[in-house]
This record gives structure tokens, sequence and C-alpha cells, in this order.
């Protein structure tokens, strides 16, 4: 924000050198990411690619080694670009934020944080400390993201992230779905939750992908109008859903 | 009058120690007080990559950064990837071999990505190369050469 002088800030405060916004804690039930863990830390910690598999596959779509080297997993959900991965991995994933100020800590959904481009429900006073996930411990399930954007490394487009899990038969027993374009990136909870008891076949992926794109209301800019983020919106939910049954099948 | 910070940052080997305004950035420290001139100011907002630098062996951008914020570490520039005796590296010659240049702005950026891929991945496809300097703008539009030369690069390291 500083090196496009879109901020100029009194006072700066480094918060880099602060110890405990660095831990990686993976629970049983939960994953808690410090916000200044760095993206490339996450990228290649390996119990974090088992555990927390969607965001490493987010991670492949930010930027470049270059910044994901200083790159915090925190700057980048607080920053809240509505094109940004990281903040539509953490809707997707329905991480919890752990808000701090000198009074204690509040928690705060990642779906309920973003407002605006840009704009978060964060008090000037506030920090995120850290990021929870909840951890899948079905042993069939299958994630992945997928964007459009000019370039690869570029902002993108629409993004989009799934996560699905199977039972033996192979029905889904739980389901995660989310896009992200301007305004802001959105969980569709009442679309995935539809997917759920079903066999996740191709007709039922089609129909929630249909809904997704009617449920979008994107902004445009000269990238693209709305009507063609509405499409891609569909295209990649389409996308997201087919490769993450097919890797909770186990076919690749 | 800005009150001005003590830093000891590590610079191609040798400590420098200076007292720094807080808002230079890394690069203008490198540029104008370690007068590094090999490394480059491009867009000066991250995206170009003219300004790439090893920070604590890892790629960064240096424009995206406070120099005080180096202090305690150890930065190499593209000075510092020469030979000891001065001479170009094995990397930096294939780029002249493969005319890897044509105006020569991005060429230091260029370097210190691929340096830095090569120490991680001593044979790289062409598709890791591009992946690698991907967050590099050449103007020139000179890619493949440069894609070229780190792959000569690489193939005379072996």
């Amino acid at each position: 924000m500083m090196a496009m002088r879109l901020a100029r800030p009194a006072f700066l405060i480094d918060i880099n050198g602060a110890a405990d916004l660095q831990g990686i804690e993976v629970a049983a039930e939960t994953i808690t990411l410090g916000a200044a863990v760095r993206q490339r830390q996450i990228e290649r910690d390996a119990s974090l690619a088992a555990r927390l598999p969607l965001l490493g596959k987010a991670l492949r779509w930010v930027g470049h080694a270059q910044t994901r080297n200083r790159g915090t997993l925190g700057g980048s959900i607080v920053h809240a670009d509505p094109s940004a991965e990281l903040p539509l991995a953490a809707c997707v994933l329905d991480a919890t934020l752990l808000l701090r100020d000198t009074t204690g800590e509040t928690e705060m959904p990642a779906r309920e944080f973003m407002l605006a481009p840009m704009v978060v429900a964060i008090a000037p006073e506030q920090c995120l400390a850290a990021i929870r996930f909840p951890a899948w411990t079905e042993a069939r399930s299958g994630c992945a993201f997928d964007e459009v954007s000019l370039r690869h490394g570029d902002f993108a487009i629409v993004g989009a992230a799934a996560q699905l899990a199977l039972d033996a038969s192979g029905k889904c027993v739980r389901a995660s779905l989310g896009t992200s374009s301007a305004p802001i990136p959105q969980a569709h909870a009442k679309i995935a939750q539809r997917l759920v008891g079903t066999a996740l076949d191709d007709a039922t992926i089609a129909d929630a992908a249909a809904d997704v794109a009617r449920a979008v209301e994107p902004d445009a800019d000269l990238h693209g109008s709305a009507d063609y983020r509405r499409h891609l919106a569909g295209v990649l939910a389409k996308r997201v859903l087919v490769a993450a049954r097919d890797e909770a099948r186990g076919r690749r | 009058m800005e009150k001005k910070h003590a830093v000891a940052i590590e610079v191609n080997g040798k400590i420098l120690r200076a007292e720094l305004p807080a808002r230079l950035t890394l690069v203008d420290f490198l540029r104008d007080e370690a007068r590094l001139t090999g490394t480059h100011v491009g867009c000066e907002h991250g995206i170009c990559g003219a300004c790439s630098v090893l920070f604590d062996a890892q790629p960064i951008r240096s424009c995206l950064m406070f120099a005080w914020q180096a202090d305690g570490h150890r930065v190499t520039t593209v000075e510092g990837l020469a030979n000891a005796d001065g001479s170009p590296s094995v990397l930096q010659d294939s780029f002249c071999e493969t005319h890897g240049l044509q105006c020569g702005y991005c060429t230091p950026g260029m370097i210190v990505a691929a340096h830095a891929l090569l120490e991680e991945n001593r044979a790289p496809s062409e598709a890791e190369v591009r992946a690698a300097i991907a967050g590099n703008l050449c103007r020139c539009t000179g890619y493949q050469q440069i894609v070229d030369a780190v792959l000569l690069a690489a193939s005379r390291k072996k």
C-alpha cells in the first residue's frame, strides 16, 4: 500500500519480529497459523500440505517466489484484495480469525471479515494474531483451486475453490465451495450444503455450478464485464468441484 | 529531523553499518548508500522484479521492504553472485553467451531469480525456468534468450 502511494501512515510498527505471530500448531481438530507465517513457509511445510492441502493449492496462484518469500498469510487476509487467493481459501475452509488488542482476543469467522474491496471488520486498535482452520479428518477428501487471470501470478479475474469429502460408498458427506471476484470472496454455503448426500455425479455438479453463477454479483472493470465474471464463476465452480471430487475418489 | 535507526546489514559478505531513516527502502539503501547500482529500480511497487536480491539466500523484492528490516540479515545482490575474483559466474556468462539481454534493465533481477532457481533445482525444465522468472518483466520481451541462458548455465554446471 505504501509502495503504491495509497497510504502514508504517520507511524510504522514492524510486527515481523513478534514471535507469537509466527506459530504453526497442527492439532487433531484444528490447524492454527500465526498471522506472520510466510506464504513460502506454508508452501514448503509437509504437515500442512497433508492436513491443509487447499492452502498449498491456493498458494500456487499467489504472486511469485520473490513476493511469497516475504508475504504472510495474515497480511494477505487483512489486505483483503477481492481477487486474492488466501482470503478465498480462508472463506471456503470456514477459518476463524483471532483478533487481538490490549484487552484480549476476539474471534471472527473469515466469512464475515471482508466487507468490501480492501475493507475488513477490524478495529484500528486490533491486530490479526492467528488464523484457525478446521481440519478435515474424513478418510476420503479432495480439494481444488482454480482461477482465470491474464498471466500466471497476476490478480485473478475470478477464482474458485472447493473441498469435498465422501463416505465409503462415494456419497458426499461434507462440501465447501467458494468463488472470488470483486467486491469480496464468497463462500457458497447453501449451494455446497445441497451437494451433501448426493453421489456428486456430473449433472449435480453442473446444477451447483449454475447456482453459483446465479448467486454471484461481481463488479465490472476493464478486464471484464459483470456478465463475463458471472460466467467464469460458473465455469470455475464446475472445474473445482469435478477436480475435488475426482481427487476424493482417488482418481488422481 | 527524521529519527534514524542504526543497522548492521551483511551485504555480499561484508557487514555494512549505517544510520537510516525508517522509510528508506532496501533497494535505495543498496544503490545510494552501499553504492551497489547493479540492483535496479523499476516499478517501485513490487511488480517488475528488477530490484530482486537474495535475502537470507531467498529471492525477494528489495523495493518492498525497508532497509532497517534487513538489520541482522544477509543480503546478496547481483554483484555478490560473481566469482570471487570478480569475473562473471557461469550463470552471468551464460547470459552473455545466449544474448540473454538487450537493454539490460531487467538482467540483475533475472540473474537473481535464475540463481535462486538453480540453487534449488540443478536441472530445471524449460517450464520450470519460465515459472522461476515469471515475476520478472523484460520490456524488450527477450524472454527466449533469457530462458536459453538459464538452461545453458544449468547444463554447464552439471
